[in-house]
Order: C-alpha cells, then structure tokens, then sequence
C-alpha cells in the first residue's frame, strides 16, 4: 500500500489483496496517519486491487465513521469488476462516493 | 476430469485465509470458471475461513477442516471447525449481524457465501463447531 498526503487529504493506494489479515493492517497504517494530521478527507484508490472479501468492507466503514465524526469524507476512487461487487453488495455505496479517474495506482515493487 | 475431490487441514489463522481460496480457485480450474465465478468462490472460502479463525476458534489455536469436491459441472466445498459453535444460526445468517462490531467486522459474511454460491448450509452446535457447505455450479465448463 501506497500513502500520499497532500494538504488535508489521504490518499491510499491498495495493491492486495483485502481480506481479514490486510484489512487490520490497512487499518492501523491508515488510523496512525488521521491521528498525526488535519486530515478532512479520505481517498481509497481500490485500481490494484483484485480480491477484497468482507473485511474490506468492515475497513472501509470504520474508517467512514471516523472520518464522519470529525466531519470529513471518504471516497472510494477506481474499484476493480471484483471490489465494487462487494461494495455494491454491501450497500456503503450509498453513503461512500465512488469515483474513476485516470491515475492509475503506482504500487512500488517489493 | 469430471469428477474430483481434496481434504485438507490447516491451522486457524489469518494467513491461512489467503492459501484456503488458493487452494479452492487451484482445485476449480478443471472446470474453467470465468473470472467472475472464481472470484465469487474465493470470496466465500475467504468469508468461511475468517469466520472459522475469527468466531469458531476466536483466534485461538485450532484446526481448520477443508474438503472440497467437484461433481460434473458442480464445485462444493465444506469448511469446518470444531470451535466454540453458533447458538443462534437463523440470527447469525442475517445481514448485518456481528458479535464483535468493535472489531470493525461487517456482519455480510453469510450474505457474501449466499450470494457468491448457489446453495450455503450451516450446521453448528455450541461448544462442537461449525460446518457451512456451498455449492456452485459453473456455467461453461465444456
């Protein structure tokens, strides 16, 4: 996973699969970030990732209720055929903005 | 081949999440599934796996119990633990429903395994564990 902050925006980019052991890592990382900074809003760029099951979508609303408390916002940008199936599943896509855009995720190469 | 089966055992844990859907995606390509099919299957191996790791043991030590078998152009899968067990399986299947919401778990498991297979059974009895068995059939697997 890739973080980018610009101003009071956090970006990240997921390149794995998301499931029940990514997920609490995702979480950490991400909660650990919005505990240093102002940040207002949230970007998820789901374009790397090819599996997400129901942990994901626990991930995904924890973090929406963080950021709903301090009144900022979360997006989800480029998901996957297989991600938005689960999202659409789920429904948080009704309360989650999804977005597409042209960048695309640049995951480093471990 | 039309006709095939595995059994394994593995230790629950959240890595093993991962090698459980490998396993399954591995044994069902024999059929051809499109990509959709086998990501719905490895969802719901995936969604069986943490329940069994995260409820049926509550992330202690134990062993998970995977079979699976493929009958003409059916895959079915059986995961099973020998863990703490469900009281209440009707509330358990509800959309929605968790027992630990501050561990951010979504409650959709068994919505997810309904909806990527045709056919979920769960049996459990509290203090013995739990078996779900699914059901898929591939379209076109000539």
């Amino acid at each position: 996973m890739n973080i980018l902050v610009t101003n009071n925006t956090l970006t990240v980019k997921l390149c794995e699969d998301i499931d029940h052991k990514n997920a609490l890592d995702i979480r950490k990382q991400i909660d650990s970030e919005i505990g240093k900074r102002p940040i207002k809003t949230l970007i998820f760029d789901f374009s790397g990732v090819e599996f997400m099951d129901s942990a994901g979508i626990g991930m995904i609303l924890g973090r929406y209720k963080l950021l709903n408390a301090i009144g900022g916002m979360v997006y989800i940008n480029n998901p996957t055929k297989a991600v938005l199936k689960i999202i659409e599943i789920s429904g948080i896509n009704k309360i989650i903005p999804i977005m597409y855009n042209n960048e695309s995720c640049t995951c480093e190469v471990k | 081949m039309k006709n095939n089966y595995i059994y394994t055992q593995f230790k629950a844990c959240a890595e093993n999440e991962k090698l459980a859907r490998q396993i399954i995606a591995h044994f069902v390509s024999d059929l051809n599934p499109t990509l959709d099919e086998l990501c719905d299957i490895k969802t719901a191996v995936s969604e069986a796996v943490t329940n069994a790791v995260i409820h049926g043991y509550k992330n202690k030590a134990g062993i998970i119990f995977m079979s699976a078998e493929i009958c003409k152009n059916e895959i079915i899968v059986e995961i099973s633990d020998k863990g703490y067990g469900i009281s209440d399986v009707e509330a358990a299947r509800q959309p929605l429903f968790t027992t630990q919401p501050e561990m951010e778990r979504s409650g959709m498991g068994f919505t997810v395994m309904e909806t990527f297979m045709d056919d979920l059974q769960v049996y459990s009895k509290p203090d013995c564990g739990t078996k779900i068995i699914m059901r898929k059939k591939i379209a076109n697997n000539d």
